[in-house]
């Protein structure tokens, strides 16, 4: 839910700053390992857009892919959840290094 | 038909649309109001949904390293011991250090109150509905409890392994507390929290022969989500493993305390070198 008010905010901000009255649909990035379930992330928002600018405003929401930095294997390595190993050594040696975003990408407003 | 605004000219009227001034007639059988409706556009935005707590959050970190605090997260599932554990640690080294605590419920002060009758200062943040502490609440707090320098801070975070996940708090380190009785699976649930945490207490190891909790399983499911976490074992209750936990605490505390005297020895430097 703060997350959702989070990007309500973010929204608010921008109409002033860019002066718009209705956003129409909002793109957000959400990265495979960030965290938040983006169902709930898009039914919170809805509840939460209601009486602002972003009321009734359309989510889009894409899903960055996850990526790691196997430090046995030295190299880059996809990765989905955070229990996965890495596919080439079976070890867990990973550090995250893409699939955490959650970010407010673009507006379509009026 | 005219695709702008659909009036009856189909090239649409010269000069633009600002229907009532141009000079010939067109039906006006659309049904929309006239005021065109202002063109939609796209705007670039690229910003964090948590960049705001994040920049609360930097600040009170700016604060708790200017005043060589050590300020540490801890999280956990309601009920693992976090305030048995403050209470047990403030009794080994309240005497010695400053301590100070920021307590963090959805309702009571009955956790800030006991801190309290350790005499140590505690401040108790409730957060309603809200299911975490976030830097926000937690800069106010440090305002109102004014912690002493070069001492610890606390910060007792909502009992709750899910959204407390991703707040940073200003924090040095997030410290994970699981307590036997939960199931040494909790890291394969909750790998979020885990990765997130720099270090995990098992709490009320003195349970483990009355559960079927597998502690070398639980370290390992919790490395599985985060290589580098620390682990550590103990017993708040009966104080088995407590000397760990506080050779833990003053190793993390020497280490910002002499990471702050270089920060400042180097500032001196730079001073002596630019005015003598």
């Amino acid at each position: 839910m703060s997350l959702a008010e989070g990007v309500v905010r973010i929204l608010a901000e921008q109409a002033v700053a860019q002066r718009f009255t209705t956003v129409k649909t909002v793109w957000l990035e959400l990265g495979v390992l960030s965290h938040v379930e983006p169902e709930a992330l898009a039914f919170c928002f809805e509840v939460v857009a209601r009486d602002t600018v972003a009321a009734g405003a359309r989510l889009e929401i894409l899903r960055t892919p996850g990526q790691g930095w196997c430090m046995a294997c030295s190299q880059t390595i996809q990765v989905t959840t955070r229990l996965d190993p890495c596919p080439h050594c079976g070890g867990y040696q990973i550090q995250v290094t893409a699939g955490e975003e959650m970010r407010v990408k673009e507006l379509e407003v009026v | 038909m005219c695709t702008t605004c659909g009036c009856g000219n189909p090239d649409g009227p010269p000069g633009g649309h600002s229907h009532g001034d141009h000079g010939y007639d067109h039906a006006h059988d659309h049904d929309h109001t006239h005021g065109h409706e202002a063109e939609t556009r796209r705007i670039a935005v690229e910003q964090a949904i948590l960049a705001k707590n994040d920049g609360y959050a930097a600040a009170n970190r700016a604060l708790l390293e200017e005043r060589a605090i050590l300020a540490l997260n801890l999280v956990s599932s309601p009920g693992s011991g976090k305030t048995t554990l403050l209470v047990r640690t403030i009794e080994a080294l309240g005497d010695d250090l400053a301590i100070a605590v920021i307590e963090g419920d959805q309702q009571t002060s009955q956790d800030a109150d006991r801190i309290r009758a350790t005499g140590v200062p505690a401040v108790q943040i409730n957060t309603g509905k809200g299911c975490h502490l976030d830097a926000h609440m937690v800069g106010h707090a440090l305002h109102e409890l004014a912690p002493a320098e070069n001492g610890i801070l606390f910060i007792e975070n909502v009992g709750n392994l899910v959204c407390p996940a991703p707040f940073d708090l200003g924090e040095a380190h997030k410290v994970v507390i699981l307590s036997v009785t939960e199931g040494d699976d909790k890291p394969l649930k909750y790998p979020d929290m885990f990765a997130a945490a720099d270090l995990m207490v098992i709490n009320k190891v003195d349970l483990l022969p009355y559960v079927d909790f597998d502690v070398a399983r639980c370290v390992e499911y919790a490395r599985r989500c985060n290589d580098a976490i620390e682990v550590l074992q103990l017993s708040a209750t009966t104080g088995a493993g407590m000397d760990g936990w506080l050779a833990w605490l003053d190793r993390e505390r020497r280490a910002l305390l002499a990471a702050r005297k270089a920060a400042l020895q180097a500032r001196l430097s730079a001073l002596d070198a630019e005015f003598g």
